[in-house]
């Protein structure tokens, strides 16, 4: 997809591009959708006054009242259910679940109501709702801030998943995510809200300032759903990555010096095949990369596509590098987190491979 | 693994002892409900619409209630209908009934898969409808479909779903019974209970924030209250003031367990509402003067900012739960008939004829009549199919509508379904 690599960096860095930070390109897109449509509605627990606890929602609540931007009670299934019922009466909801490990008690809510009412009430009724929570790992946030849920959701019909990894990204997703007639899950990997993250923990961290993502429009521009990122066009092998990621793999590909060609899912349903199909038919090799757990994770399905469309093209295994099969740990985060050892030696097993 | 019992207690504390709430009658068992508080006919009092929830919950535990034993309508919840209004709520009822009967029985004879009749709860549902406005937004749980007929939706068209037939306006993609009418101001209807109730709330909120007029209504059983949705929905209600009109429908029975599995041993479900700073009354719920009266304040409460309402409609579940279920393998068959506040459509019928506005005979003939109705509504409902005839959609509509615009991981799917079913050489493939 020509397009997709094209829409990857700010092809115009014009004057009214600003730096900023992941939190500030979505506080961005936030203001301008709230802006553009009396619709719009932002909900959930500290979002309001106080500006959430990531200060993703700050001076929304001070610019556009209290209907139209409040706090919650403590109930996140309250939260997504009441955001189905705003979406039922004609409003577009944009509520923020404070960590995607908090999402389980809405679970019902998003799988056998958002997810399935367009469906069921054959087009009737339907929930355009954008569900925001950061998620995944990287910051010393133990079992209950680190989770990656993603594969709890690409699992269920109806919904769309989409996971950004710049600020430039973040916001052209995101208002393509309101904007769109079908619920979405939004995940913000927390970790890179202030900067892109090498997966060198012990190295000084970078902000965005120089980072090409890190250039955002102030005005109105959007990403398509289901259009995936080529970051690093290369031959050797292709990385499929998304969030903290795929700044990780950069790194780790980087220091090894191999030719990979690096896709940024961007969005995991609807996912973009043909890209992934292109490299991969490309490159013959295919490493897929992700902070959640293994078994039965987004990298299954992906592993599962990769053999199906491209069997003949492949010269070795598909690797899977990943979290492990465990909740994930406090003190030994950087034992799970699937950093430069771990996908290193994959890439090395994998270029090995005759 | 539970740990083993203590043989020897280390003190003299009593043994603890596990409570587990039975009902008083089972198969086989007399019944008698003379223990069931039934307060007298107007003798509840009727607080201003903008009283303080806090103000009164003593209606929280006692029940509202108009016919008395005369058959007269009584006391300050008296609504002073007209005898035409009150001709129109019985007949609606009566419509409601003669449906489910018909209904019920094509089931039985294999025209559908399944059905859920509302026998004895009609008031619940069809009172109510007539006390709100057509632009209130309903959100029922799957035994509200009186609603629907009182809003004078096409029967035909209820039953077109129940057959999943060609002219299903849910394309055969949902369970009998799980109606969807957005233009009569009735939301699709979910298998899983008391999702709506927070949904409700949210209408309610959006309807509110947008400076609108209209409020939203909802309904679940005894039962559904002990999910999680229905505190997260008063919690909402109450915190935001929604103008919503929450309704328990007590029908003392949720499958097959008595309503102390939701917690009725110990207290009312309207008193729920007192916790959470709800206005909260309790009506017979087979009293339809009283579930329109309770409606029609619980509205006015709403639309003049007031906030919320919870209604529990204390009544009895007359059937079965469902064409699945066999209610004589857990409760007593006396029950239906020995239930304390009677038949709603009997005590309607009742108060017109004692104050002279009806007789046994236009009675009988509207009986008459509504089956009538019903099954002429059937005969054409037939006449686009019957589930048990086979498959009446297009076979690729499957994959209509999961989202707005199909994407390639549904095509595809679609394509290969096509294609094996044109393989299999299956009749319907070829639709």
């Amino acid at each position: 997809m020509t397009d997709t690599a094209a829409t990857a960096q700010p092809a115009d860095p014009a004057a009214d591009t600003l730096r900023m930070n992941m939190i500030q390109a979505i506080n961005s897109a936030l203001d301008l959708m709230m802006d553009r449509d009396p619709d719009v509605v932002v909900m959930g627990e500290d979002v309001g006054y106080f500006g959430g606890v990531f200060r993703a929602t700050a001076g929304l609540q001070a610019k556009y009242g209290k209907t139209r931007v409040f706090d919650t009670p403590i109930t996140e299934c309250g939260i997504i259910g009441v955001a189905v019922g705003m979406g039922a009466y004609g409003l577009r909801p944009v509520p923020e679940i404070q960590f995607a490990d908090y999402i389980y008690p809405a679970l019902d809510q998003l799988v056998s109501e958002a997810a399935r009412l367009r469906y069921r009430s054959a087009g009737e009724f339907i929930a355009p709702m954008t569900v925001r929570s950061p998620f995944g790992g990287g910051i010393f946030g133990g079992q209950t801030h680190s989770q990656s849920p993603e594969g709890i959701f690409t699992h269920v019909s109806g919904v769309k998943t989409v996971i950004p990894s710049t600020p430039y990204d973040a916001k052209g997703l995101l208002i393509a995510s309101i904007e769109d007639n079908d619920p979405v899950i939004f995940f913000e990997p927390k970790r890179i809200y202030n900067g892109p993250f090498n997966g060198h923990w012990d190295r000084p961290a970078e902000n965005w300032s120089k980072h090409p993502g890190g250039a955002v429009p102030e005005g109105y521009y959007r990403i398509p759903l289901g259009k995936a990122a080529i970051v690093r066009p290369g031959e050797a092998l292709t990385i499929l990555a998304y969030g903290t990621m795929v700044h990780v793999c950069r790194a780790v590909v980087e220091d090894a010096g191999v030719d990979a060609e690096i896709i940024d899912l961007r969005t995991l349903v609807p996912l973009d095949i043909e890209t992934i199909e292109e490299s991969v038919k490309k490159t013959g090799r295919c490493m897929i990369v992700h902070e959640a757990t293994r078994t039965s994770g987004f990298g299954a399905e992906l592993s599962a596509l990769v053999q199906e469309r491209c069997f003949y093209h492949l010269e070795a295994p598909i690797e899977r590098v990943t979290g492990f099969d465990t909740p994930y740990p406090h003190s030994l985060e950087w034992a799970y987190f699937p950093g430069p050892v771990r996908i290193g030696q994959a890439l090395k097993k994998i270029m090995s491979n005759a | 693994m539970a740990e083993e019992p203590r043989d020897e207690l280390p003190t003299n504390l009593p043994r603890l002892s596990l409570h587990v709430p039975e009902p008083k009658f089972r198969p086989g068992d007399a019944v008698d409900f003379t223990a069931v508080d039934i307060p007298p006919a107007g003798a509840a009092r009727r607080p201003d619409t903008a009283a303080l929830a806090a103000d009164f919950p003593d209606l929280a535990y006692t029940l509202v209630r108009v016919l008395d034993d005369d058959h007269q309508a009584v006391g300050p919840w008296n609504p002073r209908l007209s005898p035409d209004v009150l001709r129109r709520i019985l007949r609606n009822m009566v419509r409601l009934r003669a449906f489910d009967d018909r209904m019920f029985r094509a089931q039985r004879q294999g025209k559908t898969s399944f059905y859920m009749k509302a026998l004895g709860e009609e008031a619940v549902a069809v009172a109510a409808a007539h006390a709100l406005d057509y632009e209130d937004m309903c959100f029922p749980s799957y035994r509200q479909q009186g609603l629907l007929i009182v809003r004078d939706w096409p029967l035909v068209d209820m039953m077109n779903q129940i057959y999943s037939n060609t002219a299903d306006r849910l394309q055969g993609k949902q369970l009998p019974i799980m109606y969807s009418a957005r233009e009569a101001g009735f939301f699709s209807i979910s298998g899983n209970l008391t999702t709506q109730y927070p949904q409700a709330v949210g209408w309610a909120m959006a309807s509110a924030a947008k400076g609108d007029t209209r409020i939203a209504a909802v309904w679940c059983g005894e039962g559904s209250t002990a999910e999680g949705d229905f505190h997260n929905a008063c919690t909402f209600a109450a915190v935001y003031r929604a103008p919503v009109v929450m309704n328990v429908v007590n029908n003392q029975w949720a499958i097959s367990s008595f309503s102390g599995f939701a917690g009725a041993e110990s207290t009312t479900f309207a008193a729920r509402a007192v916790g959470y700073g709800i206005a909260g009354l309790r009506v017979d719920g087979n009293d339809a003067l009283a579930v329109y009266a309770a409606t029609q304040w619980a509205a006015e409460r709403a639309r003049t900012n007031q906030g919320p309402t919870l209604i529990e409609h204390f009544t009895y579940r007359a059937e079965g739960h469902s064409t699945s279920d066999d209610p004589s393998q857990y409760r007593s068959a006396g029950e239906p008939t020995a239930w304390p506040l009677g038949d709603p459509i009997c005590r309607l019928k009742d108060h017109l004829v004692t104050i002279g506005e009806w007789d046994e005979e236009r009675h009988a003939a509207q009986d008459k009549e509504c089956a009538e109705e019903v099954r002429a509504a059937q005969k054409a409902a037939e006449a686009n199919g019957i589930l048990g005839h086979g498959l009446h959609q297009p076979l690729d509509s499957l994959f209509d509508g999961v989202f707005e615009e199909m994407p390639w991981h549904l095509r595809e799917q679609r394509a290969q379904m096509m294609a094996e079913e044109a393989a299999s050489g299956r009749p319907w493939a070829r639709k």
